[in-house]
């Protein structure tokens, strides 16, 4: 076993103190990914910097926002009255995720940076990866490829993000409250994971030592109803193959401000902004979304071995648009 | 510990969820020694150097072996032996995942780290991993079974055959997953080797143990408590075992190695895909007249291991004509094992598909092609069968099912946004029998001890053996206590084979008769009642009374042809926009002899069932062939069911009695669950959206698109 420190603080400046002298330190939430990749020798912190005890827990709604501490569990968010109330996707994309065990031990931050992935990220390190050691090679994607992104991929990584609540999340235009060195800023989820191309090591802009310390969604209209269909090989515990996450408000009945992300299908949750702007105004009924969702997609670069995520996608989508729409 | 059974409860359910049942694991020595393997990075070559100077930088290591100061040992050839070849003893390696040193150290964390860091150098050779990249090189080689057969003229039943099939079916490469990590603690005093096993076969333990150790069996005592499952991937003895033994001794220190997840999936063995071609000739009102099955499967380079998936059409329908054939490819990979269900489980995926295409051909319902098809004797030997109930099995489950509803086109049955199809396979499974014996021992308080070597897997051998031993002495069985998993106790067989009832359950049974037959004899009067027992042993002055017992198959049973025979009826909804392949509904009706304990086979069936299930949408070991490696050694990886997974699912029994198999009347349950689950979901799958998927998982993508 590597040897490495363990320390468990109260203070989030205590914590990033700590963390700004320790270059190879990790935070410790639930630890349920942590600890799965440091078994198998993906990751080797010298410090574990326990985050357990930091006031980050709330769940809290206002007039404007949503606010979520990195630090709740899973569940307690999925089973939180108000979330089901407002945010019933959220508590959609939550359950479809893990297993109710994984899901009690999990923080909210913690599975925002899950480490994106394929098979081979948690293979021997003998085995060319280069999201675990950037240049060593991707053996994805002249190997299995049924799992990969078939966007936003490069020929450096293609692995997809396995988070589902992200999907919700940026569906929702969720925003993460960052706390560095001396600084705080908040960033639109959507543009909190980056493409794989130069630091494939690096799945997010979170800078070393920063925290994330709470989620902020933005409140709904009323009117607006959601959805969250996920695709998967068994019936409960296992990442989507594909997932959707779908977003609109009801207008009579036309649909208005779509908004739609797609799990699975690449290295970050996945908007479909043009997708989203043909689908403006279309009737409830769904009738007549046929050619937008077509395009769904339509610049994806499959490999023979996930050429099926394409269709996949847009059946899914289809089908959490008929949910949210009511059209069932 | 005392183990008291109450009725309709697994005896043994209590210790095992409160975490009291004690596992090989579990064991704790004085002085122990962790070993763990570090293991070749390449399929195929030379191993040119080890380095092993960081590795011992390690505080706590012990000692480092490497093919160049490994003791020398002989070939494991005992029968038991899962892997011929002892790594260490060569510098040739012929799979990624080959032990190419052994570290001992002081703590098990110790053991690991330093085994991640011994550096080997290779002369790397050209390795084959994918059988089907090498088919040319198909060879036949002997085996318990033999690998062809033949009756009848084939050609001449296919040229009178009006309606053909003629297709290929794939089955995957499959691991066992018990959910216990095989694990051993070898004890050595300087004479006799105490080895705490998680095995299922704790006598062939004993055996191999004894041959590469060059010590007499009776200095060798192998202890298996409990053991977490083992589905075949514990029921023969692999290298970690006897290195285990061998260091013991070597460094006079109790030596413990307990395998992690990740070298599960090359330490003990894999389910080989197979690839078959079936070739099925029927007239036109559907009777069967030719039959070609044949079937490949990839084995070691150096171990064979025959996947035998055309054993099934040998005996399942009457046929003038049926010809089989099995061949192997040899390629760089562990040697494949047993693994629930060896043989028919992938066996009869490719030949129930076929009969449901036959079916389709003949328009023709697929149970109504099976039941015009039945065989009255075993259609390739002639035997008769030793008994087989496999039409009250059509019945029952067509019944249950409600499979007379059913509407023959595909895609005839949508319910909502779903295809709904309903499908059906036959399952069969042969019996295994092995000799076995039991002791009983009375004590005067009325209670009995069964005595025997056999071991509990998680079958419920603790539940079951108390209710054959309770018929014949007439006492209730929670007065009867199991002891087992014990090399020091009376010879059994391997758990394995669906075996255990059978003949342990005999032997148990011989001796429950000796010793009630003991009993009348000592008695004072004639008419002895079971409540008298203690009493007897008063009278006589006696603290206990034991009677050994044992049983093995008789030679005339040998003319008879045994299995066990099933019915399997499966429901499957697919979403017609997302495309997944769900189970919704699972109907079993098996003929399997007397049932001795009837909620034990149910549970047995039925997690056979789920077993099925895996492998029919979920389970495979995907390698990637040019490492030649298998992608994901973890279970996120390989899928198998969840609960989620898990449908409304039946479990019906035919009544019988096969006075043939076993003085009980019993044959095997164990492993005919999962048979004919897989087909039969592939059928339903056809029969909800008219897709035919010829190979098994059948996922999502082989139903988007068409349709
Ligand atoms: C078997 C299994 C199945 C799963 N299936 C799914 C699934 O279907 N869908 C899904 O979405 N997820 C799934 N997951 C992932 C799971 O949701 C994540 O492992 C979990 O959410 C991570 O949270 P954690 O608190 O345990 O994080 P940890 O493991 O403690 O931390 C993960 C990473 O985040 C960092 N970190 C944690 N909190 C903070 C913070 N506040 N600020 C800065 N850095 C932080 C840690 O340093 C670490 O690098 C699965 C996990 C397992 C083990
Ligand atoms: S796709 Fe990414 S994570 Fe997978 S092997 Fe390639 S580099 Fe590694």
């Amino acid at each position: 076993m590597r040897p490495f420190h363990y320390e468990r603080v109260s203070e989030p400046v205590k914590a990033i103190a700590i963390r700004a002298v320790a270059p190879n330190g990790r935070y410790l939430a639930g630890g349920t990914d942590l600890l799965t990749l440091m078994k198998d020798g993906v990751e080797c912190p010298d410090h574990l910097i326990d985050i357990n005890d930091l006031p980050f827990r709330h769940i809290e709604l206002d007039s404007d926002e949503l606010r979520i501490g990195a630090l709740a569990r899973l569940s307690d968010v999925a089973d939180a009255e108000l979330v089901r109330r407002e945010y019933p996707l959220l508590t959609q994309s939550i359950e479809a995720a893990a297993s109710a065990q994984v899901r009690n031990a999990a923080s909210i931050g913690g599975n925002l940076l899950q480490r994106t992935r394929c098979p081979y990220f948690r293979s021997e390190t003998v085995v060319p990866c280069n999201k675990r050691t950037p240049g060593s090679g991707c053996s994805a994607i002249r190997g299995d490829q049924r799992t990969l992104a078939v966007v936003g991929t490069s020929a450096v990584c293609s692995a997809a993000h396995p988070s589902d609540l992200a999907v919700a999340l940026v569906a929702l235009d969720a925003h993460v409250r960052l706390e560095g060195a001396g600084s705080t800023r908040t960033v639109a989820l959507r543009q909190f994971y980056q493409t794989p191309d130069t630091a494939p090591d690096q799945d997010t802009i979170l800078r070393p030592g920063e925290l994330i310390v709470e989620i902020v969604v933005p409140r709904l209209d009323p009117r607006t109803v959601g959805h969250y269909a996920k695709v998967r090989d068994r019936a409960s515990f296992s990442f989507a193959l594909v997932s959707a996450a779908v977003v609109l408000r009801r207008d009579g009945d036309q649909m208005r401000n779509v908004r739609i992300a797609l799990g699975g299908v690449a290295p970050m949750p996945w908007r479909l902004p043009a997708v989203e702007r043909a689908l403006e105004g279309t009737g409830l009924d769904l009738r007549g979304v046929a050619g937008a969702l077509e395009t769904i997609l339509a610049d994806a670069r499959p490999l023979p071995g996930n050429q099926f995520k394409v269709s996949l996608a847009r059946a899914v989508v289809h089908r959490a648009l008929q949910l949210a729409a009511g059209a069932a | 510990m005392t183990i008291r059974p109450q009725s309709g409860h697994r005896v043994d359910g209590l210790v095992k969820v409160t975490g009291r049942a004690r596992y090989a694991g579990d064991v704790a020595a004085e002085g122990v020694v962790f070993g763990c393997f570090a293991t070749s990075d390449i399929p195929a070559g030379k191993v040119t150097s080890v380095d092993t100077t960081d590795a011992e930088a390690e505080p706590g290591v012990v000692r480092i072996w490497t093919h160049e100061n490994v003791p020398r040992l002989p070939k494991l050839t005992h029968a038991a032996a899962g892997e011929s070849l002892l790594p260490l003893q060569t510098d040739r390696v012929t799979f990624e995942g080959q032990g190419i040193a052994l570290v001992l150290a002081e703590t098990l964390e110790a053991a690991e780290e330093a085994a991640r860091r011994v550096r080997a150098t290779y002369e790397v050779e050209p390795a084959q991993t994918d059988f089907r990249m090498a088919l040319d090189q198909r060879v036949v080689i002997d085996d318990w079974a033999p690998l062809s057969t033949s009756v009848g003229d084939f050609a001449a039943g296919l040229g009178r055959a009006q309606v053909k099939v003629d297709q290929s079916y794939r089955t995957a490469d499959r691991h066992h997953h018990a959910i216990e990590p095989a694990a051993v603690l070898a004890i050595w005093d300087g004479r006799e080797m105490l080895v705490h096993d998680s095995t299922q076969w704790g006598y062939g333990v004993r055996a191999a143990l004894a041959q590469v150790l060059g010590l007499p069996p009776t200095q060798i005592r192998v202890v298996s408590e409990y053991v977490g499952g083992g589905f075949g991937a514990k029921g023969s003895v692999w290298p970690y075992e006897v290195y285990a033994a061998v260091a013991a001794r070597e460094l006079g220190r109790p030596v413990k190695i307990v395998l992690s997840r990740s070298q599960s999936f090359t330490a003990h063995g894999y389910q080989p895909a197979t690839d078959q071609r079936v070739i099925l000739g029927a007239t036109e009102d559907g009777c069967l007249t030719a039959v070609r099955h044949e079937s490949i499967n990839p084995t070691a380079i150096l171990d064979d291991h025959i996947e035998h998936g055309t054993l099934g059409t040998r005996s399942m329908y009457q046929c003038p004509a049926i010809e089989t054939q099995e061949h192997v490819v040899r390629v760089h990979r562990g040697s494949p094992t047993f693994m629930r269900t060896p043989h028919e489980g992938p066996g009869m995926v490719g030949l129930e598909i076929a009969m449901d295409e036959l079916a389709y051909a003949l328009h023709l319902d697929p149970l109504e092609l099976r039941r015009r098809n039945y065989a009255e004797h075993d259609p390739t030997n002639g035997k008769p069968f030793s008994s087989n109930a496999l039409r009250e099995c059509y019945d029952i489950g067509a019944e249950r099912f409600g499979w007379a509803r059913r509407t023959h086109p595909p895609k005839s049955m949508r319910d909502g946004n779903d295809w709904v199809g309903w499908g059906m396979g036959n399952a069969l499974m042969g019996t295994f029998r092995f000799g076995a014996s039991a002791r009983t021992t009375l004590t005067r308080d009325g209670r009995v001890r069964i005595e025997t070597g056999s071991q509990e897997i998680g079958t419920g051998t603790r539940t079951t053996l108390p209710l054959v031993a309770a018929e014949i002495l007439g006492i209730p069985a929670d007065r009867i206590t199991v002891s087992l998993g014990d090399t020091n106790l009376p010879e059994a067989g391997g758990t394995f084979g669906s075996s255990t009832t059978i003949g342990v359950g005999s032997a148990v049974r011989e001796a429950a008769t000796q010793l009630r037959h003991r009993l009348n004899q000592l008695a004072a009067e004639p008419g002895l009642q079971p409540h008298e027992y203690g009493e007897v042993l008063a009278l006589r002055g006696l603290d206990q009374l034991a009677a050994e017992g044992g049983w093995a198959p008789s030679k005339e049973s040998g003319n008879f042809a045994m299995f066990a025979f099933g019915a399997v009826f499966a429901e499957v909804r697919v979403d017609a926009l997302l495309r997944v392949p769900r189970v919704t509904r699972l109907v079993g009706a098996y003929s399997v002899g007397r049932v001795i304990d009837p909620i034990g086979a149910r549970a047995q069936i039925t997690g056979g069932m789920i077993w099925g299930i895996g492998q029919a949408l979920m389970e495979s070991s995907t390698m990637d062939h040019a490492l030649g490696r298998y992608v994901s050694k973890n279970l996120t990886g390989g899928l198998v069911p969840v609960s989620a997974d898990v449908p409304d699912l039946e479990v019906h029994f035919a009544d019988e009695f096969d006075p043939h198999a076993s003085p009980l009347g019993a044959r095997g349950v164990g492993e005919i669950g999962p048979v004919g689950v897989a087909p039969a979901i592939a059928n339903a799958v056809f029969h909800a959206t008219g897709i035919r998927i010829r190979e098994v998982p059948i996922r999502v993508e082989h139903l988007m698109g068409e349709g």
